[in-house]
Protein backbone atom coordinates (compact mmCIF):
# COMPACT_ATOMS: atom_id res chain seq x y z
CA UNK A 1 0.00 0.00 0.00
CA UNK A 2 3.00 2.37 -0.18
CA UNK A 3 2.93 4.99 -2.92
CA UNK A 4 5.43 4.34 -5.66
CA UNK A 5 4.50 6.45 -8.64
CA UNK A 6 7.96 7.96 -9.04
CA UNK A 7 10.81 5.51 -9.26
CA UNK A 8 13.33 6.19 -6.56
CA UNK A 9 11.34 7.82 -3.68
CA UNK A 10 12.74 9.18 -0.44
CA UNK A 11 13.65 5.74 0.75
CA UNK A 12 15.19 4.87 -2.56
CA UNK A 13 12.68 2.11 -3.18
CA UNK A 14 11.98 1.32 -6.80
CA UNK A 15 9.23 -1.21 -7.43
CA UNK A 16 9.97 -3.72 -10.07
CA UNK A 17 8.15 -3.87 -13.39
CA UNK A 18 6.53 -7.09 -12.28
CA UNK A 19 5.30 -5.56 -9.05
CA UNK A 20 3.76 -2.58 -10.87
CA UNK A 21 2.05 -4.91 -13.29
CA UNK A 22 0.76 -7.05 -10.46
CA UNK A 23 -0.67 -4.07 -8.63
CA UNK A 24 -2.29 -2.73 -11.77
CA UNK A 25 -3.86 -6.14 -12.28
CA UNK A 26 -5.11 -6.17 -8.71
CA UNK A 27 -6.70 -2.73 -9.05
CA UNK A 28 -8.39 -3.83 -12.23
CA UNK A 29 -9.74 -6.91 -10.49
CA UNK A 30 -11.03 -4.84 -7.58
CA UNK A 31 -12.79 -2.44 -9.98
CA UNK A 32 -14.32 -5.32 -11.85
CA UNK A 33 -15.52 -6.97 -8.64
CA UNK A 34 -17.12 -3.72 -7.47
CA UNK A 35 -18.80 -3.23 -10.84
CA UNK A 36 -20.16 -6.75 -10.87
CA UNK A 37 -21.44 -6.47 -7.31
CA UNK A 38 -23.14 -3.16 -8.11
CA UNK A 39 -24.74 -4.48 -11.29
CA UNK A 40 -25.86 -7.65 -9.59
CA UNK A 41 -27.39 -5.70 -6.71
CA UNK A 42 -29.15 -3.33 -9.09
CA UNK A 43 -30.49 -6.13 -11.26
CA UNK A 44 -31.72 -8.09 -8.23
CA UNK A 45 -33.25 -4.99 -6.68
CA UNK A 46 -34.99 -4.02 -9.91
CA UNK A 47 -36.26 -7.57 -10.42
CA UNK A 48 -37.64 -7.74 -6.88
CA UNK A 49 -39.20 -4.30 -7.25
CA UNK A 50 -40.84 -5.30 -10.53
CA UNK A 51 -41.95 -8.62 -9.12
CA UNK A 52 -43.67 -6.93 -6.18
CA UNK A 53 -45.13 -3.96 -8.03
CA UNK A 54 -46.32 -6.09 -10.96
CA UNK A 55 -47.89 -8.74 -8.77
CA UNK A 56 -51.63 -8.93 -9.39
CA UNK A 57 -52.57 -7.79 -5.90
CA UNK A 58 -50.07 -4.93 -5.62
CA UNK A 59 -52.58 -2.12 -6.00
CA UNK A 60 -54.67 -3.39 -3.10
CA UNK A 61 -51.66 -4.41 -1.03
CA UNK A 62 -50.22 -0.93 -1.45
CA UNK A 63 -53.50 0.68 -0.43
CA UNK A 64 -53.95 -1.66 2.54
CA UNK A 65 -50.39 -1.71 3.92
CA UNK A 66 -48.73 1.48 2.67
CA UNK A 67 -51.44 4.11 2.67
CA UNK A 68 -50.00 7.57 3.31
CA UNK A 69 -53.30 8.75 4.75
CA UNK A 70 -53.41 6.04 7.41
CA UNK A 71 -49.71 6.43 8.17
CA UNK A 72 -50.38 10.08 9.03
CA UNK A 73 -53.43 9.16 11.11
CA UNK A 74 -51.59 6.39 12.94
CA UNK A 75 -48.22 7.95 13.73
CA UNK A 76 -49.27 10.32 16.56
CA UNK A 77 -51.38 7.66 18.24
CA UNK A 78 -48.68 5.02 17.84
CA UNK A 79 -46.12 7.39 19.36
CA UNK A 80 -48.48 8.11 22.24
CA UNK A 81 -48.78 4.37 22.81
CA UNK A 82 -45.02 4.01 22.55
CA UNK A 83 -44.66 6.28 25.56
CA UNK A 84 -46.36 3.55 27.61
CA UNK A 85 -43.96 0.94 26.20
CA UNK A 86 -40.96 3.08 27.09
CA UNK A 87 -42.10 3.77 30.65
CA UNK A 88 -42.81 0.09 31.20
CA UNK A 89 -39.42 -0.81 29.73
CA UNK A 90 -37.58 1.57 32.04
CA UNK A 91 -39.36 0.55 35.25
CA UNK A 92 -39.63 -3.17 34.52
CA UNK A 93 -36.08 -3.29 33.15
CA UNK A 94 -34.61 -2.07 36.44
CA UNK A 95 -36.90 -4.28 38.55
CA UNK A 96 -36.05 -7.32 36.43
CA UNK A 97 -32.30 -6.76 36.78
CA UNK A 98 -32.49 -6.34 40.56
CA UNK A 99 -34.82 -9.28 41.16
CA UNK A 100 -32.95 -11.48 38.68
CA UNK A 101 -29.63 -10.79 40.39
CA UNK A 102 -31.11 -11.50 43.83
CA UNK A 103 -32.56 -14.78 42.59
CA UNK A 104 -29.28 -15.82 41.00
CA UNK A 105 -27.33 -15.04 44.16
CA UNK A 106 -29.91 -16.88 46.26
CA UNK A 107 -29.57 -19.88 44.03
CA UNK A 108 -25.77 -19.98 44.18
CA UNK A 109 -25.51 -19.64 47.96
CA UNK A 110 -23.59 -22.50 49.49
CA UNK A 111 -24.17 -24.25 52.78
CA UNK A 112 -26.99 -26.43 54.10
CA UNK A 113 -28.59 -23.58 56.04
CA UNK A 114 -29.50 -21.86 52.79
CA UNK A 115 -31.30 -24.88 51.37
CA UNK A 116 -34.83 -23.38 51.65
CA UNK A 117 -33.65 -20.18 49.93
CA UNK A 118 -32.07 -22.18 47.13
CA UNK A 119 -35.13 -24.38 46.75
CA UNK A 120 -37.42 -21.37 46.58
CA UNK A 121 -35.24 -19.65 44.01
CA UNK A 122 -35.12 -22.82 41.91
CA UNK A 123 -38.89 -23.28 42.13
CA UNK A 124 -39.44 -19.65 41.16
CA UNK A 125 -37.19 -19.73 38.10
CA UNK A 126 -38.52 -23.10 36.97
CA UNK A 127 -42.12 -21.99 37.28
CA UNK A 128 -41.98 -18.53 35.74
CA UNK A 129 -39.53 -19.48 33.00
CA UNK A 130 -41.87 -22.24 31.94
CA UNK A 131 -45.15 -20.34 32.30
CA UNK A 132 -46.10 -18.65 29.01
CA UNK A 133 -45.94 -14.88 29.47
CA UNK A 134 -49.45 -14.36 28.12
CA UNK A 135 -50.90 -16.73 30.73
CA UNK A 136 -48.90 -15.09 33.48
CA UNK A 137 -50.28 -11.72 32.33
CA UNK A 138 -53.88 -12.94 32.25
CA UNK A 139 -53.58 -14.50 35.71
CA UNK A 140 -52.11 -11.35 37.20
CA UNK A 141 -54.13 -8.61 35.49
CA UNK A 142 -57.52 -10.30 35.82
CA UNK A 143 -56.88 -12.82 38.61
CA UNK A 144 -55.40 -10.52 41.22
CA UNK A 145 -58.23 -7.92 41.09
CA UNK A 146 -60.75 -10.78 41.23
CA UNK A 147 -59.50 -11.55 44.74
CA UNK A 148 -60.80 -8.13 45.84
CA UNK A 149 -57.95 -7.56 48.25
CA UNK A 150 -58.00 -4.24 50.05
CA UNK A 151 -55.31 -1.86 48.94
CA UNK A 152 -54.14 -3.92 45.97
CA UNK A 153 -54.16 -2.00 42.73
CA UNK A 154 -56.46 -2.90 39.85
CA UNK A 155 -54.49 -0.72 37.43
CA UNK A 156 -53.80 -2.91 34.40
CA UNK A 157 -50.48 -1.21 33.67
CA UNK A 158 -49.09 -1.80 37.16
CA UNK A 159 -50.37 -5.37 37.25
CA UNK A 160 -49.15 -6.06 33.73
CA UNK A 161 -45.76 -4.61 34.59
CA UNK A 162 -45.68 -6.90 37.62
CA UNK A 163 -46.38 -9.92 35.44
CA UNK A 164 -43.57 -8.92 33.07
CA UNK A 165 -41.18 -8.63 36.02
CA UNK A 166 -42.20 -12.07 37.31
CA UNK A 167 -41.49 -13.78 33.99
CA UNK A 168 -38.46 -11.83 32.88
CA UNK A 169 -36.67 -11.95 36.25
CA UNK A 170 -36.77 -15.75 35.98
CA UNK A 171 -35.01 -15.57 32.60
CA UNK A 172 -32.52 -12.98 33.77
CA UNK A 173 -31.78 -14.93 36.96
CA UNK A 174 -30.62 -17.82 34.81
CA UNK A 175 -28.38 -15.52 32.80
CA UNK A 176 -26.82 -14.14 35.99
CA UNK A 177 -26.40 -17.63 37.39
CA UNK A 178 -24.55 -18.69 34.26
CA UNK A 179 -22.27 -15.68 34.76
CA UNK A 180 -21.66 -16.44 38.42
CA UNK A 181 -20.90 -20.07 37.73
CA UNK A 182 -18.48 -19.11 34.96
CA UNK A 183 -16.19 -17.40 37.49
CA UNK A 184 -13.47 -19.89 38.34
CA UNK A 185 -13.60 -21.25 41.93
CA UNK A 186 -9.98 -20.20 42.40
CA UNK A 187 -11.18 -16.57 42.32
CA UNK A 188 -13.33 -17.19 45.37
CA UNK A 189 -10.61 -19.18 47.07
CA UNK A 190 -8.09 -16.39 46.45
CA UNK A 191 -10.50 -13.77 47.76
CA UNK A 192 -11.18 -15.75 50.91
CA UNK A 193 -7.46 -16.36 51.48
CA UNK A 194 -6.94 -12.57 51.29
CA UNK A 195 -9.25 -12.28 54.25
CA UNK A 196 -12.50 -11.26 52.54
CA UNK A 197 -15.66 -12.64 54.04
CA UNK A 198 -17.99 -14.77 51.90
CA UNK A 199 -20.26 -11.82 51.29
CA UNK A 200 -17.37 -9.51 50.45
CA UNK A 201 -15.88 -12.05 48.07
CA UNK A 202 -19.21 -12.28 46.29
CA UNK A 203 -19.67 -8.52 46.23
CA UNK A 204 -16.16 -7.46 45.19
CA UNK A 205 -14.73 -10.42 43.30
CA UNK A 206 -17.33 -12.79 41.87
CA UNK A 207 -20.23 -10.52 40.89
CA UNK A 208 -18.21 -7.86 39.03
CA UNK A 209 -16.70 -10.55 36.83
CA UNK A 210 -19.97 -12.44 36.44
CA UNK A 211 -22.01 -9.38 35.47
CA UNK A 212 -19.46 -8.20 32.91
CA UNK A 213 -19.51 -11.58 31.23
CA UNK A 214 -23.27 -11.63 30.77
CA UNK A 215 -23.89 -8.06 29.64
CA UNK A 216 -24.57 -9.02 25.97
CA UNK A 217 -27.23 -11.65 26.79
CA UNK A 218 -28.74 -9.27 29.35
CA UNK A 219 -29.15 -6.55 26.74
CA UNK A 220 -30.66 -9.18 24.48
CA UNK A 221 -33.29 -9.89 27.13
CA UNK A 222 -33.89 -6.16 27.45
CA UNK A 223 -34.66 -5.88 23.73
CA UNK A 224 -37.01 -8.81 24.12
CA UNK A 225 -38.68 -7.14 27.10
CA UNK A 226 -39.07 -3.96 25.07
CA UNK A 227 -41.19 -5.81 22.53
CA UNK A 228 -43.15 -7.75 25.13
CA UNK A 229 -44.18 -4.63 27.06
CA UNK A 230 -46.95 -4.37 24.47
CA UNK A 231 -48.60 -7.51 25.83
CA UNK A 232 -49.81 -5.43 28.76
CA UNK A 233 -52.46 -4.23 26.32
CA UNK A 234 -54.34 -7.46 26.98
CA UNK A 235 -55.69 -5.74 30.09
CA UNK A 236 -57.00 -2.75 28.19
CA UNK A 237 -54.05 -0.35 28.27
CA UNK A 238 -53.20 1.08 24.88
CA UNK A 239 -49.59 0.62 23.78
CA UNK A 240 -48.07 1.38 20.37
CA UNK A 241 -49.09 -1.87 18.69
CA UNK A 242 -52.56 -1.75 20.18
CA UNK A 243 -53.05 1.84 19.09
CA UNK A 244 -52.27 0.58 15.60
CA UNK A 245 -54.72 -2.28 15.94
CA UNK A 246 -57.50 0.05 17.05
CA UNK A 247 -57.14 2.13 13.89
CA UNK A 248 -56.59 -0.90 11.68
CA UNK A 249 -59.71 -2.69 12.80
CA UNK A 250 -61.84 0.44 12.69
CA UNK A 251 -61.20 1.17 9.04
CA UNK A 252 -59.87 -2.17 7.80
CA UNK A 253 -56.44 -0.90 6.83
CA UNK A 254 -53.15 -2.48 7.94
CA UNK A 255 -50.91 0.57 7.46
CA UNK A 256 -50.91 1.45 11.19
CA UNK A 257 -49.27 -1.92 11.92
CA UNK A 258 -46.50 -1.12 9.46
CA UNK A 259 -46.00 2.25 11.15
CA UNK A 260 -45.86 0.64 14.62
CA UNK A 261 -43.47 -2.03 13.33
CA UNK A 262 -41.10 0.57 11.90
CA UNK A 263 -41.20 2.57 15.14
CA UNK A 264 -40.13 -0.50 17.08
CA UNK A 265 -37.37 -1.31 14.61
CA UNK A 266 -36.16 2.27 14.88
CA UNK A 267 -36.05 1.80 18.64
CA UNK A 268 -34.32 -1.58 18.55
CA UNK A 269 -31.50 -0.55 16.21
CA UNK A 270 -29.96 1.94 18.68
CA UNK A 271 -30.24 -0.68 21.39
CA UNK A 272 -28.42 -3.21 19.23
CA UNK A 273 -25.68 -0.65 18.50
CA UNK A 274 -25.46 0.04 22.23
CA UNK A 275 -25.02 -3.69 22.87
CA UNK A 276 -22.26 -3.84 20.28
CA UNK A 277 -20.57 -0.80 21.80
CA UNK A 278 -20.74 -2.18 25.33
CA UNK A 279 -19.34 -5.52 24.17
CA UNK A 280 -16.50 -3.86 22.26
CA UNK A 281 -15.66 -1.65 25.23
CA UNK A 282 -15.54 -4.66 27.52
CA UNK A 283 -13.33 -6.56 25.10
CA UNK A 284 -10.94 -3.60 24.91
CA UNK A 285 -10.73 -3.38 28.67
CA UNK A 286 -10.13 -7.09 28.99
CA UNK A 287 -7.41 -6.95 26.36
CA UNK A 288 -5.63 -4.23 28.32
CA UNK A 289 -5.62 -6.47 31.33
CA UNK A 290 -8.01 -4.23 33.24
CA UNK A 291 -9.95 -7.16 34.55
CA UNK A 292 -8.66 -10.31 36.19
CA UNK B 1 -12.14 -16.31 -18.11
CA UNK B 2 -14.84 -18.57 -16.76
CA UNK B 3 -13.85 -17.44 -13.27
CA UNK B 4 -14.56 -13.80 -14.10
CA UNK B 5 -17.93 -14.41 -15.65
CA UNK B 6 -19.42 -16.56 -13.00
CA UNK B 7 -20.94 -13.87 -10.73
CA UNK B 8 -22.22 -11.94 -13.71
CA UNK B 9 -23.74 -15.07 -15.16
CA UNK B 10 -25.34 -15.92 -11.82
CA UNK B 11 -26.81 -12.44 -11.50
CA UNK B 12 -28.17 -12.55 -15.04
CA UNK B 13 -29.58 -16.01 -14.52
CA UNK B 14 -31.34 -15.01 -11.31
CA UNK B 15 -32.65 -11.86 -12.96
CA UNK B 16 -33.95 -13.87 -15.90
CA UNK B 17 -35.53 -16.36 -13.52
CA UNK B 18 -37.21 -13.57 -11.55
CA UNK B 19 -38.46 -11.89 -14.70
CA UNK B 20 -39.79 -15.21 -15.95
CA UNK B 21 -41.57 -15.81 -12.67
CA UNK B 22 -42.98 -12.31 -12.86
CA UNK B 23 -44.31 -12.57 -16.37
CA UNK B 24 -45.67 -16.05 -15.87
CA UNK B 25 -47.63 -15.36 -12.71
CA UNK B 26 -49.02 -11.89 -13.23
CA UNK B 27 -51.70 -12.35 -15.88
CA UNK B 28 -53.23 -15.50 -14.42
CA UNK B 29 -55.27 -14.14 -11.50
CA UNK B 30 -56.70 -11.35 -13.65
CA UNK B 31 -58.24 -13.94 -15.95
CA UNK B 32 -59.65 -15.71 -12.93
CA UNK B 33 -61.07 -12.45 -11.62
CA UNK B 34 -62.74 -11.59 -14.92
CA UNK B 35 -64.02 -15.15 -15.09
CA UNK B 36 -65.80 -14.84 -11.75
CA UNK B 37 -67.23 -11.50 -12.76
CA UNK B 38 -68.95 -13.05 -15.77
CA UNK B 39 -70.94 -15.43 -13.62
CA UNK B 40 -71.96 -12.71 -11.17
CA UNK B 41 -75.04 -11.66 -13.13
CA UNK B 42 -76.89 -14.93 -12.79
CA UNK B 43 -77.45 -16.17 -9.27
CA UNK B 44 -78.18 -19.75 -10.22
CA UNK B 45 -79.36 -21.60 -7.11
CA UNK B 46 -76.52 -23.65 -5.70
CA UNK B 47 -74.27 -22.77 -8.63
CA UNK B 48 -72.41 -19.66 -7.54
CA UNK B 49 -68.69 -19.22 -8.13
CA UNK B 50 -67.87 -20.06 -4.53
CA UNK B 51 -64.46 -20.89 -3.03
CA UNK B 52 -65.33 -24.58 -3.01
CA UNK B 53 -67.69 -25.42 -5.86
CA UNK B 54 -71.03 -26.71 -4.64
CA UNK B 55 -70.34 -25.57 -1.08
CA UNK B 56 -70.93 -22.27 0.64
CA UNK B 57 -68.09 -21.43 3.01
CA UNK B 58 -69.14 -19.10 5.82
CA UNK B 59 -66.60 -17.52 8.15
CA UNK B 60 -66.87 -16.34 11.74
CA UNK B 61 -64.55 -15.74 14.65
CA UNK B 62 -63.97 -18.07 17.56
CA UNK B 63 -65.31 -17.95 20.25
CA UNK B 64 -68.69 -17.31 18.66
CA UNK B 65 -70.61 -15.26 21.20
CA UNK B 66 -74.21 -15.58 22.28
CA UNK B 67 -76.82 -14.44 21.43
CA UNK B 68 -75.36 -14.34 17.93
CA UNK B 69 -74.34 -17.99 18.12
CA UNK B 70 -75.11 -20.70 20.62
CA UNK B 71 -72.67 -22.99 22.45
CA UNK B 72 -69.76 -21.65 20.36
CA UNK B 73 -70.98 -23.89 17.51
CA UNK B 74 -71.95 -21.83 14.46
CA UNK B 75 -72.96 -24.98 12.61
CA UNK B 76 -75.86 -25.80 14.95
CA UNK B 77 -78.14 -23.19 13.37
CA UNK B 78 -78.87 -21.68 16.77
CA UNK B 79 -78.32 -18.04 17.57
CA UNK B 80 -79.25 -15.08 15.37
CA UNK B 81 -76.24 -14.96 13.05
CA UNK B 82 -76.07 -18.71 12.57
CA UNK B 83 -79.75 -18.70 11.64
CA UNK B 84 -79.27 -15.74 9.27
CA UNK B 85 -76.33 -17.49 7.59
CA UNK B 86 -78.43 -20.59 6.96
CA UNK B 87 -81.37 -18.48 5.75
CA UNK B 88 -79.11 -16.66 3.28
CA UNK B 89 -77.59 -19.96 2.19
CA UNK B 90 -81.02 -21.44 1.58
CA UNK B 91 -82.00 -18.42 -0.47
CA UNK B 92 -78.83 -18.86 -2.54
CA UNK B 93 -79.71 -22.49 -3.16
CA UNK B 94 -77.41 -24.19 -0.64
CA UNK B 95 -79.08 -26.48 1.85
CA UNK B 96 -77.74 -27.14 5.33
CA UNK B 97 -75.27 -29.85 4.28
CA UNK B 98 -73.66 -27.55 1.73
CA UNK B 99 -72.77 -24.88 4.29
CA UNK B 100 -69.22 -25.17 5.63
CA UNK B 101 -68.09 -23.02 8.57
CA UNK B 102 -64.59 -21.58 8.72
CA UNK B 103 -62.85 -20.02 11.70
CA UNK B 104 -61.86 -16.54 10.51
CA UNK B 105 -60.30 -14.22 13.10
CA UNK B 106 -61.71 -10.70 12.86
CA UNK B 107 -58.27 -9.28 11.99
CA UNK B 108 -57.88 -11.48 8.95
CA UNK B 109 -61.45 -11.11 7.71
CA UNK B 110 -60.42 -7.90 5.97
CA UNK B 111 -56.96 -8.96 4.76
CA UNK B 112 -56.31 -8.44 1.06
CA UNK B 113 -55.55 -11.53 -0.97
CA UNK B 114 -57.25 -14.87 -1.32
CA UNK B 115 -60.11 -15.45 1.11
CA UNK B 116 -61.00 -18.79 2.57
CA UNK B 117 -64.65 -17.87 2.98
CA UNK B 118 -67.47 -16.85 0.66
CA UNK B 119 -68.89 -14.50 3.24
CA UNK B 120 -68.08 -13.73 6.86
CA UNK B 121 -70.73 -13.10 9.51
CA UNK B 122 -69.34 -11.68 12.73
CA UNK B 123 -71.31 -8.61 13.88
CA UNK B 124 -69.34 -6.44 11.50
CA UNK B 125 -70.75 -2.96 11.06
CA UNK B 126 -70.93 -1.51 7.58
CA UNK B 127 -68.97 1.72 7.09
CA UNK B 128 -67.78 3.65 4.07
CA UNK B 129 -64.15 3.46 5.25
CA UNK B 130 -64.37 -0.32 5.52
CA UNK B 131 -65.92 -0.53 2.06
CA UNK B 132 -62.51 0.45 0.65
CA UNK B 133 -61.13 -2.87 1.86
CA UNK B 134 -64.01 -5.33 1.62
CA UNK B 135 -67.44 -5.69 0.05
CA UNK B 136 -70.55 -5.75 2.21
CA UNK B 137 -73.93 -7.28 1.60
CA UNK B 138 -76.89 -5.14 2.52
CA UNK B 139 -77.42 -4.91 6.26
CA UNK B 140 -79.15 -7.76 8.05
CA UNK B 141 -79.54 -6.13 11.47
CA UNK B 142 -79.96 -2.57 12.72
CA UNK B 143 -77.77 -2.35 15.76
CA UNK B 144 -77.77 -0.03 18.75
CA UNK B 145 -74.94 0.37 21.22
CA UNK B 146 -75.62 0.06 24.93
CA UNK B 147 -73.85 0.65 28.26
CA UNK B 148 -73.49 -2.07 30.88
CA UNK B 149 -72.33 -1.30 34.44
CA UNK B 150 -72.23 -3.11 37.75
CA UNK B 151 -75.23 -2.20 39.91
CA UNK B 152 -72.79 -1.04 42.60
CA UNK B 153 -70.59 1.01 40.29
CA UNK B 154 -70.53 4.80 40.25
CA UNK B 155 -71.72 4.65 36.66
CA UNK B 156 -74.91 2.84 37.66
CA UNK B 157 -76.88 6.05 38.13
CA UNK B 158 -76.02 7.51 34.71
CA UNK B 159 -79.10 8.65 32.83
CA UNK B 160 -77.52 10.60 30.00
CA UNK B 161 -74.49 10.48 27.75
CA UNK B 162 -73.06 13.42 29.70
CA UNK B 163 -73.21 11.39 32.93
CA UNK B 164 -70.78 8.90 31.37
CA UNK B 165 -68.09 11.49 30.63
CA UNK B 166 -66.29 11.08 33.93
CA UNK B 167 -66.37 7.28 34.24
CA UNK B 168 -63.83 4.76 33.07
CA UNK B 169 -65.31 3.04 30.01
CA UNK B 170 -64.21 -0.06 28.18
CA UNK B 171 -64.98 -1.68 24.82
CA UNK B 172 -63.71 -4.32 22.45
CA UNK B 173 -61.22 -3.33 19.77
CA UNK B 174 -62.54 -2.93 16.23
CA UNK B 175 -66.13 -2.38 17.32
CA UNK B 176 -68.42 0.57 16.78
CA UNK B 177 -68.86 0.44 20.56
CA UNK B 178 -65.38 1.92 20.82
CA UNK B 179 -66.25 4.57 18.22
CA UNK B 180 -69.31 5.51 20.24
CA UNK B 181 -67.12 6.05 23.30
CA UNK B 182 -64.58 8.13 21.42
CA UNK B 183 -66.93 10.10 19.18
CA UNK B 184 -70.12 10.44 21.21
CA UNK B 185 -69.24 10.20 24.91
CA UNK B 186 -65.75 11.71 24.61
CA UNK B 187 -64.79 10.61 28.14
CA UNK B 188 -62.19 12.42 30.20
CA UNK B 189 -60.31 9.18 30.88
CA UNK B 190 -58.86 7.19 28.03
CA UNK B 191 -61.11 4.17 27.44
CA UNK B 192 -59.77 0.68 28.10
CA UNK B 193 -59.69 -1.38 24.90
CA UNK B 194 -59.89 -5.15 25.01
CA UNK B 195 -59.05 -7.84 22.51
CA UNK B 196 -62.19 -9.75 23.30
CA UNK B 197 -65.46 -9.10 25.06
CA UNK B 198 -64.45 -11.80 27.57
CA UNK B 199 -61.64 -9.59 28.84
CA UNK B 200 -63.93 -6.57 28.95
CA UNK B 201 -66.37 -8.60 31.05
CA UNK B 202 -63.60 -9.66 33.46
CA UNK B 203 -62.50 -6.06 33.83
CA UNK B 204 -66.10 -5.02 34.46
CA UNK B 205 -66.52 -7.68 37.15
CA UNK B 206 -63.20 -6.69 38.76
CA UNK B 207 -64.07 -3.02 38.80
CA UNK B 208 -61.15 -2.16 36.52
CA UNK B 209 -63.66 -0.26 34.38
CA UNK B 210 -66.87 1.37 35.55
CA UNK B 211 -68.89 0.45 32.50
CA UNK B 212 -68.48 -1.23 29.12
CA UNK B 213 -70.11 -0.44 25.83
CA UNK B 214 -71.37 -3.34 23.68
CA UNK B 215 -74.15 -3.81 21.18
CA UNK B 216 -77.60 -4.05 22.67
CA UNK B 217 -78.27 -7.81 22.29
CA UNK B 218 -74.84 -8.60 23.73
CA UNK B 219 -75.57 -6.21 26.60
CA UNK B 220 -78.72 -8.11 27.49
CA UNK B 221 -76.95 -11.42 27.16
CA UNK B 222 -74.19 -10.23 29.52
CA UNK B 223 -76.59 -9.01 32.19
CA UNK B 224 -78.92 -11.96 31.67
CA UNK B 225 -76.53 -14.82 32.03
CA UNK B 226 -72.87 -13.85 32.34
CA UNK B 227 -72.61 -10.94 34.79
CA UNK B 228 -75.93 -10.90 36.66
CA UNK B 229 -74.62 -8.27 39.07
CA UNK B 230 -74.54 -5.81 36.17
CA UNK B 231 -77.36 -3.98 34.45
CA UNK B 232 -77.99 -2.31 31.11
CA UNK B 233 -78.00 1.43 31.77
CA UNK B 234 -79.49 2.23 28.41
CA UNK B 235 -78.83 2.47 24.72
CA UNK B 236 -77.15 5.29 22.87
CA UNK B 237 -79.25 7.60 20.75
CA UNK B 238 -78.80 7.22 17.04
CA UNK B 239 -76.61 10.19 16.29
CA UNK B 240 -76.02 10.12 12.57
CA UNK B 241 -79.62 9.54 11.54
CA UNK B 242 -78.64 6.57 9.41
CA UNK B 243 -78.96 3.35 11.44
CA UNK B 244 -75.79 1.38 11.99
CA UNK B 245 -76.11 -2.02 10.36
CA UNK B 246 -74.31 -5.33 10.49
CA UNK B 247 -73.44 -6.69 7.06
CA UNK B 248 -71.98 -9.85 5.62
CA UNK B 249 -68.34 -9.33 4.62
CA UNK B 250 -67.18 -10.52 1.21
CA UNK B 251 -63.92 -10.21 -0.66
CA UNK B 252 -63.73 -6.88 -2.46
CA UNK B 253 -63.47 -8.65 -5.81
CA UNK B 254 -66.00 -11.32 -4.96
CA UNK B 255 -68.29 -12.17 -7.86
CA UNK B 256 -71.18 -13.18 -5.62
CA UNK B 257 -71.71 -9.93 -3.68
CA UNK B 258 -74.79 -8.94 -5.66
CA UNK B 259 -76.31 -12.40 -5.23
CA UNK B 260 -75.70 -12.37 -1.47
CA UNK B 261 -77.16 -8.87 -1.20
CA UNK B 262 -80.21 -9.99 -3.16
CA UNK B 263 -80.61 -12.93 -0.80
CA UNK B 264 -80.39 -10.70 2.30
CA UNK B 265 -82.91 -8.30 0.79
CA UNK B 266 -85.23 -11.20 0.00
CA UNK B 267 -85.20 -12.63 3.52
CA UNK B 268 -85.83 -9.18 4.95
CA UNK B 269 -88.78 -8.68 2.58
CA UNK B 270 -90.44 -12.01 3.34
CA UNK B 271 -90.17 -11.46 7.10
CA UNK B 272 -87.56 -14.13 7.81
CA UNK B 273 -85.12 -11.63 9.35
CA UNK B 274 -87.79 -10.13 11.58
CA UNK B 275 -88.84 -13.58 12.73
CA UNK B 276 -85.24 -14.60 13.50
CA UNK B 277 -84.69 -11.34 15.37
CA UNK B 278 -87.81 -12.01 17.44
CA UNK B 279 -86.67 -15.56 18.15
CA UNK B 280 -83.08 -14.89 19.17
CA UNK B 281 -82.84 -11.22 20.14
CA UNK B 282 -86.29 -10.51 21.52
CA UNK B 283 -85.01 -9.28 24.89
CA UNK B 284 -83.19 -6.41 23.26
CA UNK B 285 -86.21 -4.31 22.53
CA UNK B 286 -86.80 -1.85 25.31
CA UNK B 287 -83.75 -0.32 26.86
CA UNK B 288 -84.11 3.35 27.77
CA UNK B 289 -82.38 5.69 25.37
CA UNK B 290 -79.68 7.78 27.04
CA UNK B 291 -80.44 11.42 26.52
Amino acid sequence: MTPHTTPGGADGYVPSERRIARERYRRARARRATAIAATSTLVTGAALFLLITNSPGWARTKETFFSAHYARVALPQVLEGLWLNLRLLAVCGVAVLVLGLLLAVARTLRGPVFFPVRALAIAYTDFFRGLPLIICLLMVVFGVPALRLQGVTTDPVLLGGGALVLTYSAYVAEVFRAGIESVHPSQLAAARSLGLSGGQALRFVVLPQAVRRVVPPLLNDLVSLQKDTGLVSIAGAVDAVYAAQIIASKDFNYTPYVVAGLVFVALTIPMTRLTDWVTARMDRRRAQGGIV
Amino acid sequence: MHFVNRPLATALCSAVALCAALTSCSPQPEEKASGTKDTSHSCTPGGLATEVPGKLTVGTDRPAYAPWFADDKPSNGKGFESAVAYAVAKRLGYDRDAVVWQNVPFNSSFAPGAKKFDFDINQISISEERRKAVAFSSGYYDVRQAVVALKTSKAATAKSVADLKGVKLGAQVGTTSLDVINDLVKPTQRPAVYQRNDFAKSALKNGQVDAIVVDLPTAFYITGSEVPEAKVLGQFPNSSGKPEQFGLVLDKDSGITSCVTAAVDAIRKDGTLAALEKKWLSEAVDAPVLT
